[in-house]
């Protein structure tokens, strides 16, 4: 790698600073930004004694798209768009929290049918999401087929957000005080037939793979992290839910309609790859059962509500908490009484989780570290932002 | 014709020629057909259909592969050892034609009968982790590097118990050659030497999916964790003789498996080549099947496994086929 010299402005600055450690025989290796395990964009330097590594840091800053800045150039509505991109995995519960802080910060009251869609649509993108990372993180494992089973179950899903929300991936379904569109009429009863299939497909998942021995031996003690560490990277989600602490913005600050809805939150005490693995999995029947409560709920009226045209919210700010598939999104806006925003801040859960990983990955070998990173289950455009 | 050529046709360097050529287009043919196999195979366990466009169900698909991996360009990373580089793919692919010239087919095809036909292909087989090694450290690059390391630290560990199994079997039917112990066992699976000693045949196959660098023990390959391993910066052909020899050693270990405890060709009322290409394609069906359902173990895991459990088993195998021919013989 050639070192950065700052006369031409050549070579590899991330390079250049990670300086190789006092003693001889060791391998600084790039990993990433392409690299099949690392998601997209991500970048890890690694400093490696055989394939044992003794320090690992993350360069972020590849996909680095000035959301926050995009917001200043924008009205409240204009931005709507860029929420499903922050995160493109789940989608749903970034549009809620944009939509949520600019409807605290203007006092504007969400009709209880829009908060029920809501909810459901934001479940299923998050079974969507959990689906693709248990595909995704088997195949960094080195399982090539369940990513396709995976696909198979979300494709249904897919099907059933595409006609409510006209797309498949980068949603931006939520308006401010409400909802785009009315869910199609067959709308519940699509929602309760995935969530029959996916739960007819779990226990074949939980048999074939979840209790294999290879992957067993892959995910458990891999990544030991207590409730101390976790906190005090500020790790949140299903990170978190894996080292034993049932922290759940979804319980702990309920937002829209989610304390009318009777649901469990799993928690493992392992703090292992396994325990966040198990804990995702439980996850996708918590997502079903509360969908299924939501469309057997769901109230007959508007889905807006009475918004004009542009949204000038008055001058001060308002913070709206979420909890997404990766952990607690968090959105500040911040008004000074016109038409775009002064300023907004996204906190992304991946940020925090990701910085655990330095720590986790700490003399575990190569292939361990694929393991760790996989099961922090990291989106690199919404670290990046 | 020249009485004189037919003379000819009778040398042993003839039959070596003629035996060679063959093999190459017996190398070809099937890695086409493997290709299409495993790809298929793989389609249908993952609820897709596979190649489907190209000819019919996609039988030409690995024809146009071939023919684009031809056509692409050769490209030798800046800073690689451009010999070594070179040389790797072809020292992978030459053992492996070898290694074919023992096997034998059917009674009457047999390429070259050598009584000490088991030793050649061990021999040249243990040479195809050589290319390994050129490959990941003539490559200049630091994932081929490491999936060189650990291609070397695998085949060394599993060709312990690969040995000791089949010297068990070997010790069974007194011979080191191919032809003779198929010759010893019958057309019926009880007198299989998979049968009668299915531990050896167990230890066999696992050190097999191993030594072929085939999922769940593709190491030095681990595409998830060394991109690519010791083949990550080959490209058109270099990388396709890589593959070709893959699936090469895929096809002798089947074979050799085949005809040490499958009984090789012999089998009820059909020719002798039939049943052993059945059995060989059954064997390579279930390295497929392998792959393409578990996740891979880790390195650590790996040696373990060969170390720990294999090793110990195949010598406690080994000890029992001694004292059962002492007593027996």
């Amino acid at each position: 790698m050639q070192a950065f010299d700052p006369k031409t402005l050549r070579g590899d600055l991330s390079a250049a600073r990670f300086e190789p450690g006092p003693t001889e025989d060791k391998l600084i290796l790039s990993m990433g930004p392409q690299h099949p395990s690392t998601h997209g964009v991500l970048r890890i330097m690694l400093e490696l004694d055989g394939e044992y590594i003794l320090r690992a840091e993350p360069i972020l800053g590849y996909i680095h798209r000035m959301h926050e800045w995009m917001a200043e150039q924008k009205t409240y509505m204009q931005f709507m768009p860029n929420m499903g991109r922050v995160d493109y995995l789940h989608a749903m519960a970034w549009n809620w929290a944009y939509a949520g802080a600019v409807e605290r910060l203007s006092g504007i009251e969400v009709p209880q049918r829009a908060e029920y869609i809501r909810a459901a649509v934001t479940e299923l993108n998050r079974i969507s999401s959990h689906l693709l990372w248990w595909g995704a993180y088997l195949l960094d494992l080195g399982a090539f087929t369940p990513i396709m089973y995976a696909f198979d179950d979300r494709e249904m899903l897919l099907d059933i957000l595409q006609d409510v929300t006209g797309s498949r991936l980068t949603y931006s379904y939520f308006t401010i005080g409400g909802v785009y569109g009315d869910v199609p009429d067959n709308f519940a009863s699509r929602c309760l037939a995935f969530t029959r299939q996916l739960r007819s497909r779990l226990p074949m998942y939980r048999d074939l793979v979840t209790d294999n021995v290879i992957l067993r031996g892959r995910c458990e003690g891999i990544g030991e992290m207590d409730v101390e560490l976790a906190r005090r990277y500020g790790a949140t989600g299903p990170v978190i839910r894996g080292s034993g602490a049932p922290v759940d913005t979804r319980r702990a600050e309920p937002y829209g309609v989610y304390n009318r809805f009777d649901f469990r939150i799993p928690a493992y005490p392992q703090g292992d790859a396994m325990a966040r693995y198990m804990v995702r999995m439980d996850e996708l029947e918590t997502s079903c059962d509360i969908i299924e409560q939501a469309v057997a709920n769901l109230p007959d009226g508007p889905i807006t509500a009475k918004v004009p045209k542009t949204v000038k919210p008055p001058k001060g700010e308002a913070c709206f908490a979420v909890e997404g598939a990766r952990g607690k999104i968090i959105v500040y806006v911040r008004s000074d009484g016109g038409p775009k925003p002064y300023r907004v801040k996204l906190r992304a859960p991946g940020f925090s989780n990701l910085s655990v990983f330095c720590e986790l990955s700490r003399g575990t070998l190569l292939a361990d570290a694929v393991s760790i990173l996989g099961s922090l289950d990291l989106v690199i455009p919404e670290i990046d932002r | 014709m020249n009485p004189e050529v037919l003379l000819h046709l009778d040398h042993p360097l003839t039959r070596l020629v003629l035996g060679l050529v063959c093999i190459f287009a017996f190398i070809g043919l099937n890695g086409l057909v493997l290709v299409w196999v495993e790809r298929k195979v793989a389609g249908h366990v993952q609820l897709r259909p596979g190649p489907l466009h190209v000819g019919p169900h996609g039988l030409l698909q690995p024809l146009v592969d071939a023919v684009k991996l031809i056509g692409k360009q050769l490209v030798a990373p800046a800073g690689s050892d451009k010999i070594l580089y070179w040389a790797a793919p072809l020292l992978a692919f030459a053992p492996a034609t070898v290694c074919f010239l023992p096997l034998p087919f059917d009674p009457n095809l047999a390429p070259m009968r050598l009584n000490l036909g088991l030793v050649l292909i061990l021999a040249f087989s243990g040479l195809g982790v050589l290319s390994l090694i050129l490959a990941g450290w003539g490559s200049n690059n630091k994932w081929g590097l490491l999936g060189a390391a650990r291609a070397v630290a695998q085949s060394v560990a599993y060709e312990v118990p690969l040995l000791l199994s089949v010297m068990a079997v070997a010790l069974t039917a007194g011979s080191l050659d191919l032809y003779e112990i198929t010759a010893k066992q019958g057309a019926w699976p009880w007198q299989w030497y998979g049968v009668k000693n299915p531990l050896a045949f167990f230890i066999f196959l696992v050190c097999a999916v191993a030594e072929t660098n085939r999922a769940p023990f593709d190491l030095p390959e681990a595409e998830s964790e060394l991109t690519a391993g010791f083949h990550t910066e080959y490209s058109g052909m270099g990388f396709g003789l890589f593959f070709l020899a893959e699936y090469a050693n895929m096809i002798i270990v089947s074979g050799v498996a085949a005809a040490l405890f499958l009984g090789g060709w012999q089998g009820p009322f059909l020719p002798g080549i039939f049943w052993f290409l059945v059995k060989v394609y059954c064997l390579l069906c279930f390295i497929i099947w392998l792959r393409w359902t578990y996740p891979r173990v880790r390195f650590d895991q790996l040696l373990n496994l060969s170390w720990k459990w294999l090793t110990p088993l195949a010598l406690l195998d080994f000890a029992l086929v001694v004292i059962v021919a002492g007593f027996g013989g």
